[in-house]
C-alpha cells in the first residue's frame, strides 16, 4: 500500500495524545499529580488529537462532505472512529477544564469516561485496518495491540517531558513508565515485522484470474500510463529505502529515546521517538501487500 | 424472486480488442455516471479513470503457452466488502437487482472502499475526487426509450466476439445463468468469500 502521510500523521499524533491522557489519568488516580500538571497535560493531549483530526482531513477527496461520514456507524469502523475521536477530544478537554477549576468529582467521572473513549478510539482506528481480511499484514490482533502499545509509549514519553517542566518530582516515575511501555511496544512491533515477513499470501496470480497452470505471467495490464490502481496500492520505493526506514524505526523507535530518557532529556526523547513512529506507520502501509496488485504486475 | 444482474466473461473467445473498454468509457463519460475524467490525455504520462480494463496474461511454459485476454471490471459481489466499510453510505448494493453503485453526491473520496476491494475494481476520479466503478450501465439497461435489444451494458453491445454475456444469474433460463452452468463459470479469488456475481468461463 502507498503510505498516506495524512493518516500517518493523524494516527501517530492521536496515539500520542491518547497515551498522554492515559499516563496523566494514571498519575491522577495515584494521587501524586499536581493540578497544573493534569490541567496543562490533558489540554495538550486534546490538542494532539485535534491536530491529528485536522491531518485526517487531508486524506479526503471531498473534505467539505466529511460531516456525512458519521452515518454508517452500524457497519463501518471508519464511521465509528469519526464519532469517537471528537467525543474523546471533547471529554478530555472538559476533564482539563475540571482540573483547572478543581472540580475533583467531575474530573474523576470525566476521566473514566475519557479512558473508555480512549480505548474505544484505539479499537476503531486499529479495526479500520484489521477488518480488511485480505490485507493479511493488517488482519491480526497485533494491529490493535501495536497501535495501543506504541500510542501508550509515545504518550508516556510526552508525560515525562511535561513532568520535567511542570512537576519534576514525577519525572522518575514517568521516565520509568515511558521506558517500560516503550520497550513493550518496540518488541511487539519488531515481532510483527517477523510475522509479516513470514506470511504466505492467500491470493495468487492463479486465483486472481482462475488459471490452474502454475506458470502465469502478466503481459499487459491494459494501460500504459498507470492508474489509481498503480498509484494507491504500491509504495513505489526500492527495497533499500524500505530497509532504511525499518532501520530508522528500530533505532529511533526505542533505543535512542531510551538513552535520551535515561540521560534526562525526555522532550528530545519524545521528538526522536515520534520520528521513529512516523517511520513505523510508514512501514505499516508499505509492508501491506494488497491482492489487487496481482493484476498490476507488468505494464506491457 | 431475488435478482442479481451480472456479466459473464467468456475467456475462450475474448480476443483482447479493448472495444469494451472504449465503449464503456464513451458511454460512461457522459450521462448519469459521467464525467469519467482523464489527466494529461495528450501529455507525456497520460492517465485516467476507467470502469473496465482488458489485461493480458501468458499461461503455461513456452512453447505450450496460451495468451489469455482478461477483461476486468467490478464483479458486483453478493457479499461486497466495499459496501459495509463506507462511512457515508455512498457505496451501496441495490436490493432489487444486486448492482453495486457509488452515490457520487455522498462520496467523500476517502478511498476506504477501494482498499476493501481485493480486485482493484474501484478507481478514484482525480478530477472529481470521488470513487468510480462499473455501474453495469444502470442508466441504459432500464431505459425504455431505447429499443429492447440495446438495453444492455455498453461493453456487451460493443463486443465483436460475444465474449460478454449479461443477465440475471438467479434466473436459470437467462443466457448468463445457462452459460455459468454449462460452461463451469468460476469466481475470481474465491478465497475471500466475496461471492462475485460476475463469473468467468474457462478456456476449453
Amino acid at each position: 500500500m502507498r503510505p498516506a502521510w495524512s493518516i500517518i500523521v493523524f494516527t501517530t499524533l492521536a496515539g500520542a495524545g491518547q497515551g498522554l491522557f492515559l499516563a496523566l489519568f494514571a498519575a491522577d488516580l495515584a494521587g501524586r499529580a499536581a493540578r497544573h500538571f493534569l490541567f496543562i497535560g490533558s489540554a495538550l493531549a486534546a490538542l494532539l488529537c485535534l491536530a491529528g483530526l485536522a491531518s485526517s482531513f487531508f486524506h479526503l477527496g471531498r473534505p467539505s462532505r466529511s460531516w456525512r461520514s458519521a452515518a454508517m456507524w452500524r457497519t463501518s469502523w471508519l464511521s465509528r472512529e469519526v464519532i469517537v475521536l471528537p467525543a474523546f477530544i471533547a471529554v478530555v478537554g472538559t476533564y482539563s477544564a475540571a482540573q483547572l477549576f478543581s472540580l475533583h468529582d467531575w474530573a474523576r467521572a470525566l476521566g473514566w469516561a475519557a479512558v473508555l473513549l480512549c480505548v474505544a478510539l484505539f479499537v476503531c482506528t486499529a479495526m479500520i485496518y484489521a477488518c480488511l481480511k485480505f490485507l493479511q499484514e493488517w488482519h491480526s490482533p497485533l494491529t490493535f495491540i501495536n497501535f495501543f502499545a506504541l500510542g501508550c509509549a509515545s504518550g508516556a514519553t510526552a508525560a515525562a517531558a511535561l513532568a520535567a517542566e511542570l512537576q519534576p518530582a514525577l519525572l522518575p516515575a514517568c521516565t520509568a513508565l515511558a521506558l517500560a511501555l516503550g520497550l513493550i511496544g518496540f518488541l511487539l512491533r519488531a515481532g510483527t515485522f517477523v510475522r509479516n515477513a513470514r506470511l504466505h499470501p492467500k491470493s495468487t496470480t492463479q486465483s486472481a484470474i482462475g488459471a490452474h497452470n502454475p506458470r502465469v505471467r502478466q503481459i499487459s495490464q491494459g494501460q500504459m500510463g498507470g492508474s489509481y490502481n498503480t498509484r494507491e496500492f504500491f509504495h513505489g520505493r526500492s527495497a533499500a529505502t524500505v530497509s532504511a526506514v525499518r532501520v530508522a524505526f528500530l533505532v529511533l523507535g526505542f533505543p535512542l529515546p531510551a538513552v535520551l530518557l535515561y540521560a534526562g532529556q525526555p522532550a528530545i526523547a519524545f521528538v526522536v521517538q515520534y520520528a521513529g513512529l512516523l517511520a513505523e506507520r510508514w512501514l505499516f502501509f508499505a509492508d501491506a501487500r494488497h491482492p489487487q496488485n496481482l493484476y498490476y504486475q507488468a505494464v506491457a | 424472486m431475488k435478482k442479481q444482474l451480472a456479466l459473464v466473461i467468456d475467456l475462450d473467445v475474448c480476443v483482447g480488442c479493448h472495444a469494451c473498454v472504449t465503449s464503456c468509457k464513451e458511454w460512461n463519460d457522459q450521462g448519469a455516471a459521467g464525467p469519467l475524467t482523464d489527466q494529461r490525455p495528450y501529455g507525456k504520462d497520460p492517465t485516467g479513470t476507467f470502469f473496465n480494463r482488458v489485461q493480458t496474461f501468458e499461461v503455461g511454459k513456452y512453447p505450450q503457452t496460451q495468451t489469455v485476454h482478461f477483461p476486468k471490471s467490478c464483479l458486483h459481489c453478493e457479499e461486497p466488502p466495499c459496501v459495509p466499510v463506507c462511512p457515508t453510505g455512498a457505496s451501496y448494493k441495490r436490493k432489487d437487482d444486486g448492482i453495486v453503485l457509488v452515490d457520487y453526491d455522498k462520496c467523500i473520496g476517502c478511498g476506504y472502499c477501494a482498499w476493501a476491494c481485493p480486485y482493484g475494481a474501484r478507481e478514484l476520479d482525480e478530477s472529481q475526487k470521488v470513487m468510480k466503478k462499473c455501474t453495469l450501465c444502470v442508466d441504459r439497461i432500464y431505459d425504455e426509450k431505447l429499443p429492447e435489444r440495446d438495453r444492455k451494458p455498453a461493453c456487451v453491445l460493443a463486443c465483436p466476439t460475444n465474449a460478454r454475456l449479461f443477465g440475471d444469474i438467479y434466473d436459470p433460463t437467462s443466457e448468463a445463468a445457462v452459460a455459468i452452468k454449462e460452461r463451469g463459470g468460476y469466481e475470481l479469488m474465491p478465497e475471500w468469500q466475496t461471492r462475485p456475481a460476475q463469473k468467468y468461463l474457462p478456456r476449453k
